[in-house]
């Protein structure tokens, strides 16, 4: 019988010299398959005495085990040597630019709108919305602006050919303001009110800082109670939150609207130095919206009672807040989708302005 | 509004500093838009007298000049042809900053003769591009003494923006008078006291206007000066006018400029020697022809107003003089107008002509009405001082328009409405400042009467503004909004958040929104259906922005153009917004429109780019229906897009009557009208088309029931004709047992070799969902069968064998 030390020098020394899978089979079959030497060992243990026999069945059985285990051990370094080698193989460049995704934009005026939205809706009010192509009497004469008003004359309207029947007098207009869906939202329903408005407007001029085609967004309020100091109130948290600044100076300032009494100009604070206009301290002023408590008048011809009703409305230009936030240079580019420009200036799709995400960029 | 510091001193008592002055006039609505301190940086240039200039010896072109500056006598080398001896000119001495030049002088070595200092032009001081020669002053002017109090520069000018409800302050006593009513001093009276007429005015004054027409010229007050000396106006008159903005040009009329800025009053004054018999107001005659003081003729219309003689029209009321009886050097009689014009038809002259005057500025935004007896007198009172002479008794006709009004006014509204406590005193203060009297004063309700000069003070809220803007805008506390008694609701009403939703994820989806105008060119407008004459712009801004778009793909087709020409092919585009297929209002549509031009993408080493074709355009149609909430994939597809897209290529998505959007190749005569290069696909989603959102009941979303078992899967291909549509395999699949399929996927389309002439394959994969058991194999050979028959019957074909 051979000494089980000495086989066990053999076989472990046979299988730290397989080279490959196939020669460690061939060694696993060689101590351990049906003719193998261990296998061939224990077929000779009956023949021993009982004493013997135990013995030298646990020292095969150790044996067979300590084999087996280093087959196990050889065989996998074996194939994680073989895994590494393949991925070695697969290797990629990863500088390689990935498959081509369109960049989707939204335009600075949607995106200026939204953000407009979302402060003022948080005051609670609604968006409310009228044709662009109006008649003169929502457009104007609603809105205390009567015929041989000399603020018609500034308003550049445009002219639509009156409906058939109708004389000059009933020419459509393209809305010079928003305002005229004030007059549709009077009507429409009973007080109060809480809306806004944004929407296209049409002036007829066209130069650096004049287009044809502009949006504005409209505010009405009326209830019975709201003055003058809630204008300023909503006027103030509203531009100090769009601008992202708690502390812009805000200032009201006396003027004139036909359809607003008292009226009022508001101006942002900024400075202006070496020509570069910068929102915020610095002792200079910006025109950056009109508003005013509504005339009597115009709740009068809305059928409201001024006697009972009152509140406030504002209007702003939207391409003027957007330009004013974010640097736009040139009003005119915003109609012109060049696409450079729109990339330039636009925001991601998912870009939603919200109170919750803020709304500054 | 211009005018100068000096000149509202004239009418303002003040201490005020010019900053305080500034900053009051914006805050009470003069909103100052530019102030000119011309003095600035020419303070220490002085009077200087050259005692004697000579030739330079070394130069043809320069003079040495000896200049007393007051304090010294310099020697200085001067260039300007105008140089000479004894003539008063503006000297700055050596060390001193020259404006129009940037350079600060320094005794400078010119061939040879040292030049101490420098004789200015106005261009040298910054004043204007004027430089053929130095400045001369007056023979008169004292030597040393300030350049800039010299030539009345030391005034600074004030221009301020007058909104149109302020013709008051179109006159500098109004602006004083608001200033006075802030608190900032106080506003000096006024000499009006009658000059009496030493005869009687040979010429009279007569309203000649039918009752319809009385009110175009309701008032007229004139008068005779004669024995006048016209010339130049003196000096400060001059300064004056210059500062701003008007040219002197002869003491009459100066003073008739003078007194429409002092006083927001224009009058005229007739050279009376050339006036035939008396002056009467009336409406012209149709086609009546007047030569103005700007030297062009003008032909009237019937509802304008003229001062005539008894030849013809001498002026246009309101708005211009006339040529012929204008006055000159040589006028020594002149007859005074003061009248008082209509407001509408003084702006509807004016603009029919096409004629802005400061008069006509004025008049349209209505002149003091009770201001005309006192007018007359300032002016006559003027004349005399300037040109001598004696007036006559002054003449007058009509009575003015009625401008009395009474207003009821409870002060409770200046805090209720206003939003600011004003103390009693200080508002019943700025109202008798303003001008209001008031008539009755019963605790906090008062009856006001409106001074003449206010006709734009019409309601209580007009006086809330008065003592507002007087007591300051700064001064009302602000109030932050609370929200109304209700729980926070949906800011945009459902079809807005349609509306919204689609262009975000239009954007998602890699397009890049354009915001395009509402009007585009007619010539393209008939390439999308035209338009028809009710949506022709009656004034468009220019002639290829001339009618309201019937679509809104015509201007993005263009903009993908322009974006060409600069060498962008490969783009996407889409614009949420409306279009206008009728005029009425309530005709407008709004859509989501969208483009893709081009490439599917750049070239690039692992996908390689591909042609756009219509299917992208279904696939962004699709995909906003889908995000909507509508059931895209239920809709009907049929081929039949408006004429703007390719017939063939292109398809609507209809629920029942309503198609909800177009899609495909756009028409290639389109693209090439439109100078589109390359293939362009597009798509238009008609919100108004969509079915209504509804309201739900509950948020919650239908119960969700998810099998255990395995599903199915078997593939089919069948062999059909060439023309028969897709969605009818699919449909015939999906009907064979609408239990257990769940799902019908066309894999593949083939046409060629093994199919046959005429016909094509088409290759489905269909999933059945056991829900109860797991099918036998029986069971799912039943169900194949069911779809082979079926398909095979509702395309004509048979399976691929």
């Amino acid at each position: 019988m051979e000494s089980v030390e000495k086989l066990r020098e053999e076989l472990l020394a046979a299988v730290e010299a397989a080279a490959d899978l196939d020669a460690l089979e061939q060694v696993r079959v060689s101590a351990l398959g049906k003719k193998g030497r261990i296998t061939d060992q224990m077929k000779g243990l009956g023949a021993l005495d009982p004493d013997q026999r135990k013995e030298t069945g646990q020292a095969l059985n150790a044996l067979k085990d300590s084999v087996a285990d280093a087959i196990d051990g050889r065989k996998a370094a074996m194939e994680n040597a073989a895994l590494d080698a393949r991925l070695a193989e697969e290797r990629i460049d990863v500088t390689l630019p990935v498959r081509p995704e369109d960049q989707g934009a939204i335009h600075p005026i949607s995106q200026v709108i939204d953000e407009i939205v979302a402060v003022l809706g948080d005051m609670g009010f609604r968006i409310a919305e009228g044709p662009d192509v109006e008649d003169d009497w929502h457009n104007f004469t609603a809105l205390n602006i009567p015929a041989d008003h000399p603020a018609r004359q500034d308003h550049d309207t445009f002219y639509l050919p009156a409906p058939d029947g109708e004389g000059d007098e009933g020419r459509l207009v393209l809305r010079t303001h928003t305002s005229p869906v004030q007059i549709r939202t009077m009507q429409g329903g009973e007080p109060p009110y809480r809306i806004i408005v944004p929407g296209r407007t049409y002036r007829c001029d066209y130069d650096a800082t004049h287009s044809p085609m502009f949006h504005q967004v409209e505010g009405l309020l009326v209830d019975e109670k709201t003055h003058m100091g809630h204008l300023k109130g909503c006027l103030q948290d509203f531009l100090r939150a769009f601008f992202g600044m708690d502390d812009l100076p805000v200032r009201f300032r006396p003027s004139y609207f036909p359809f607003t009494e008292p009226s009022a100009e508001v101006d942002i604070g900024c400075t202006r130095d070496g020509g570069e206009l910068k929102i915020g301290h610095g002792g200079d002023w910006l025109e950056i919206l009109g508003c005013g408590m509504v005339n009597p008048n115009v709740l009068r011809n809305c059928g409201i009672d001024p006697e009972k009703y009152q509140g406030f409305a504002f209007g702003m230009g939207v391409e003027r807040m957007a330009m004013l936030k974010y640097g736009v240079p040139d009003l005119r580019t915003f109609y012109e989708s060049d696409l450079r420009w729109l990339r330039h200036y636009g925001f991601a799709a998912l870009d939603m302005p919200t109170l919750t995400g803020g709304l500054n960029r | 509004m211009k005018f100068t510091l000096g000149w509202l001193k004239q009418h303002l008592e003040t201490d005020a500093t010019l900053e305080e002055i500034l900053d009051r006039l914006t805050m009470v609505g003069l909103e100052v838009e530019q102030v000119t301190d011309r003095a600035k940086g020419l303070e220490t240039f002085v009077v200087g007298e050259v005692l004697d200039a000579k030739q330079h010896p070394d130069a043809d072109r320069l003079r040495v000049c000896q200049v007393s500056t007051g304090a010294e006598t310099v020697e200085l080398v001067c260039g300007a042809p105008n140089a000479r001896t004894g003539l008063k000119g503006v000297f700055a001495p050596s060390g001193s900053y020259i404006p129009g030049t940037g350079i600060t002088l320094k005794p400078t070595e010119i061939r040879g003769v040292t030049s101490n200092g420098m004789l200015l032009s106005e261009r040298e001081m910054g004043l204007s591009d004027e430089h053929d020669g130095i400045v001369e002053l007056d023979a008169g002017a004292e030597v040393g003494a300030r350049a800039v109090d010299v030539m009345g520069l030391a005034d600074p000018v004030i221009e301020i923006a007058i909104t149109p409800n302020r013709g008051d302050c179109l006159g500098v006593r109004g602006i004083a008078r608001d200033l006075a009513a802030s608190g900032l001093g106080s506003l000096k009276p006024l000499d009006t006291s009658p000059i009496a007429g030493t005869f009687d005015s040979p010429i009279s004054v007569d309203l000649k206007f039918t009752d319809e027409a009385a009110s175009a010229c309701s008032k007229f007050v004139g008068r005779t000066i004669r024995g006048v000396k016209n010339g130049p106006s003196p000096k400060w008159l001059q300064d004056r006018l210059i500062a701003v903005g008007l040219r002197p040009i002869s003491a009459l009329v100066d003073v008739t400029n003078y007194i429409s800025f002092e006083f927001d009053r224009p009058l005229h004054v007739f050279d009376a020697a050339k006036v035939s018999g008396n002056i009467h107001a009336r409406l012209a005659q149709p086609g009546e022809k007047i030569l103005a003081l700007d030297e062009i003729e003008y032909e009237l219309d019937g509802e304008m107003t003229v001062i005539a003689d008894d030849k013809g029209a001498e002026a246009v009321a309101g708005v211009i003089g006339g040529l012929n009886s204008g006055c000159t050097e040589g006028t020594t009689e002149v007859f005074l107008e003061v009248a008082y014009f209509d407001p509408v038809r003084t702006a509807m002259t004016g603009r029919k002509l096409n004629l802005q005057t400061d008069a006509r500025y004025r008049f349209e935004r209505g002149v003091d009405p009770a201001f005309l007896d006192d007018a007359c007198e300032i002016a006559t009172r003027m004349i005399l001082d300037l040109c001598g002479g004696e007036a006559s008794n002054v003449v007058s006709a009509g009575e003015g328009p009625d401008w009395q009004r009474r207003l009821d006014f409870n002060l409770d509204r200046v805090a209720t409405l206003g939003g600011t406590e004003v103390d009693g005193v200080e508002a019943r203060r700025i109202l008798n400042v303003l001008g209001f009297a008031i008539d009755s004063d019963q605790g906090s309700r008062l009856v006001v009467r409106v001074p003449s000069w206010r006709s734009d003070v019409v309601s209580e809220a007009c006086l809330v503004e008065e003592v507002v803007r007087i007591y300051g805008y700064d001064r009302i506390p602000a109030v932050s909004l609370t929200r109304p008694d209700e729980a926070p609701g949906a800011i945009l009403n459902a079809d807005q958040r349609r509306r919204a939703q689609a262009r975000r994820l239009l954007a998602a989806r890699g397009m890049v929104e354009a915001v395009t105008y509402s009007f585009m060119p007619d010539e393209q407008a008939r390439l999308f259906g035209g338009v028809d004459d009710a949506m022709r712009l009656l004034n468009p801004i220019s002639a290829d922005l001339d009618v309201m778009r019937p679509s809104v793909l015509p201007n993005l087709l263009a903009a993908a153009s322009r974006n060409g020409a600069r060498g962008i092919a490969d783009l996407s585009l889409f614009e949420v917004g409306p279009q206008f297929p009728g005029a009425k209002p309530e005709d407008q549509q709004m859509v989501a429109a969208g483009i893709r031009v081009g490439k599917s993408g750049p070239r690039h080493w692992a996908a390689p780019p591909r042609d756009v074709d219509a299917f992208d355009a279904k696939a962004d149609a699709q995909a906003v229906l889908a995000d909507l909430g509508l059931p895209a994939d239920r809709a009907q597809v049929t081929a039949e897009a408006p004429a703007w897209y390719h017939p063939g290529r292109s398809g609507a998505l209809r629920l029942g009557p309503m198609m909800l959007a177009a899609f495909g190749e756009i028409h290639p005569g389109v693209l090439k009208a439109l100078d589109v290069k390359g293939p362009a696909v597009g798509f238009e989603i008609y919100f108004d088309n969509l079915p209504k959102a509804k309201a739900k009941k509950s948020a919650a979303k239908a119960h969700l029931v998810l099998s255990a078992l395995q599903s199915v899967a078997r593939d089919f291909a069948f062999v059909v004709g060439s023309d028969v549509e897709a969605a009818k395999a699919i449909n015939a699949a999906y009907a064979a047992d609408k239990a257990l399929i769940t799902e019908v996927t066309l894999f593949d389309v083939y046409e060629g070799k093994g199919v046959g002439e005429g016909k094509k394959s088409l290759a489905i994969n269909v999933v059945l969902q056991p829900v109860e058991k797991t099918l036998t194999d029986a069971e799912i050979d039943a169900v194949a069968d069911k779809v082979i028959a079926n398909v095979t019957k509702a395309t004509g074909g048979e399976l691929r064998g």
